[in-house]
């Protein structure tokens, strides 16, 4: 690899560490925004399945060029903006909806190559950062600043009213994926994310081949539920989409939004969707680790884990019916913020030494 | 120029910059907006001191909850800009008093950190020193300070936050009359039993003639 890389290194010189960062970015990027294309595809597939439709089925083999289609429509429609709109903002808003979606990738390991010397595996990351986590969260709390300049900057009490609900409930639920995440933090002792995979590998289960009880979502369980479930809240999906909320306030924040701007918001939640579902997979359920020790590690594990957790998200918008909004609040803090918080408090305790021999398996 | 002295003037150029569009800007809104910028251009600063955990810190805090509540209450407000502007030049004199007394403060403070006598070294430090706790991160190394040298410090903080937070809440908590509200556990406890019953009654024989005339009218008055 490194030989490979040698001639571009000096025709680049100086330049070479901004060139190889946005490589690496684009390598990221694209195959991420053809997976966000093709989520909308998969979303009206699967909800048509399940409601015993066909789903799109006339652009292209069996409708597989619908997104592509959406996508050149979008393109070309125009984007208006309202006379009574704070200009600068409106055109900020979807913009500081998608940035963060997409820069959280950054630290996102999709793979590990084994070191050539035996030592820490070499993550497929942009950034391999030490405060991988922290910086995750950290960008998950931007995300709604697009929502909100979005909501205010229209100028209609639609969508500021979606704005408030939506900054409201995505603040709330925050508080509880910070709480789950600092339970698994607890348990790998780092908050690397290649370190969190490569610390659920060993494990009592593990001996026996059987990797997948060794992962952090057996120990994890409670936590593993109310993680998702806050990232389905913090996403604005159904059950939890007040903000878009069709029946009662229209679509929320982007009630005036046409052409790519409201194209910005769609994509910016369907790549939100598709980082919670890869966090999932990372912390909880092991990354591109093998379910079992006779088949490989890789990235289709990666892949498919995520795709599971995407598939979750389609079957729940599938199943239940929208949450009231009081009710929504009411399980963010008076359910999930003492559970989760008595949960770090029992980890905290487990992890000390009269307790942590008891179950040898994780961590140590 | 380095390539991280480019970033570093970049980053204080922009938060000079907000930083002044804060206090100059009309709509309060943009100001607000402006602080955000400036508390990310600082965690950006913070972040090339290497002080990774601090800069995230300033992310998550105050740019994804503290200014989030700020922005709700600024949006909400019905501000009067004209009657915001007042009495600008009367309280130019005492703003400037305490913008000079912090910045001289703070000259203090830096000079003596700086370019005063070294800071003797932490537990955390001597310990690492001697290879007891190998630390890489600067979370790490923060953590093992805190929770070592300034262990009573920060737990009173942490104490003095929940007093805080308890008082914050105790002050705001009231039980409103109007409020519509159902408690969920007696919505989910709810039996069919309880709110409904079920009669059971004998059909009736309709009679020949008339009486069908009779029922064909009840039920056009039960179409309209």
């Amino acid at each position: 690899m490194d030989a490979l890389l040698q001639p571009f290194e000096s025709f680049f010189g100086p330049f070479w560490p901004v060139v190889w960062s946005l490589v690496k970015i684009i390598a990221l990027l694209v195959p991420l925004l053809l997976c966000v294309a093709y989520m909308t595809y998969f979303e009206r597939k699967v909800i048509g399945a399940m409601q015993l439709r066909v789903g799109p089925n006339r652009t292209g083999p069996f409708g597989l060029l619908q997104p592509i289609a959406d996508a050149l429509k979008l393109l070309f429609k125009e984007v208006i903006i309202p006379s009574g709109a704070s200009k600068g903002l409106y055109i900020l808003g979807p913009i500081l909806a998608i940035a963060p979606s997409l820069a959280a990738w950054a630290v996102i390991p999709v793979n590990a190559l084994a070191s050539p010397d035996g030592g820490r595996p070499i993550p497929m990351a942009v950034s391999d950062i030490n405060a991988g986590l922290l910086y995750l969260l950290a960008i998950c709390s931007i995300e709604v600043y697009g929502i909100i300049i979005a909501g205010w900057a229209t100028n209609s009490k639609y969508a500021f009213l979606g704005a408030m609900r939506a900054s409201a409930q995505m603040v709330s639920y925050e508080v509880s994926i910070g709480f789950a995440l600092i339970c698994v933090l607890l348990i790998s002792g780092s908050l690397n994310l290649t370190d969190i995979v490569i610390s659920q590998q060993p494990g009592e289960h593990a001996i026996f081949g059987l990797n997948f009880l060794s992962w952090n979502w057996l120990p994890l369980l409670p936590m593993f539920v109310v993680y998702f479930i806050s990232g389905v809240a913090e996403t604005n999906r159904a059950p939890f989409d007040v903000v878009e909320g069709e029946s009662e306030i229209v679509a929320g924040h982007m009630v005036e939004y046409s052409g790519m701007a409201f194209a910005l918001f769609f994509l910016a939640e369907y790549a939100n969707m598709i980082l919670i579902s890869a966090m999932a997979s990372l912390l909880f359920l092991g990354g591109w680790l093998s379910p079992v020790s006779f088949l490989p590690d890789g990235f289709y594990w990666m892949a498919l884990k995520t795709a599971f957790f995407l598939f979750m998200y389609l079957w729940i918008r599938a199943t239940f019916p929208r949450f009231r909004y009081d009710q929504i609040m009411r399980l963010g803090w008076k359910v999930f913020v003492p559970i989760t918080i008595a949960w770090v408090i029992v980890v905290a305790v487990w992890m000390m030494p009269p307790f942590s021999g008891l179950l040898t398996g994780q961590g140590g | 120029m380095e390539f991280t002295s480019f970033v570093f003037y970049f980053f204080a150029a922009v938060l000079i910059f907000s930083g002044l569009r804060v206090v100059t800007a009309r709509n309060p809104v943009h100001a607000a907006l402006f602080l955000v910028l400036a508390f990310f251009s600082a965690g950006g600063i913070w972040l090339l001191l290497s002080a990774e955990f601090l800069a995230i810190t300033l992310v998550m805090v105050y740019i994804g909850a503290v200014m989030v509540l700020f922005l709700f209450v600024v949006m909400m407000l019905d501000i009067d800009f004209a009657r915001l502007r007042e009495g600008f030049w009367q309280y130019l004199p005492v703003g400037a008093f305490v913008g000079v007394l912090l910045l001289i403060e703070m000259g203090l403070v830096l000079s003596r950190g700086f370019g005063g006598k070294e800071m003797p070294p932490t537990t955390a430090m001597v310990t690492e020193q001697a290879g007891a706790i190998p630390c890489k991160s600067n979370i790490c190394e923060l953590g093992s300070v805190l929770y070592t040298d300034y262990v009573y410090p920060f737990e009173l903080a942490a104490l003095v936050l929940l007093v805080a937070m308890i008082a914050a809440v105790s002050l705001t908590l009231r039980r409103r009359r109007t409020s519509k509200y159902i408690s969920p556990e007696e919505q989910i406890a709810a039996r069919p039993a309880d709110r409904m019953e079920l009669v059971k009654m004998a059909s009736e024989k309709e009679a020949p003639a008339s009486a069908a005339q009779d029922g064909a009218g009840a039920d056009k008055e039960a179409g309209q």
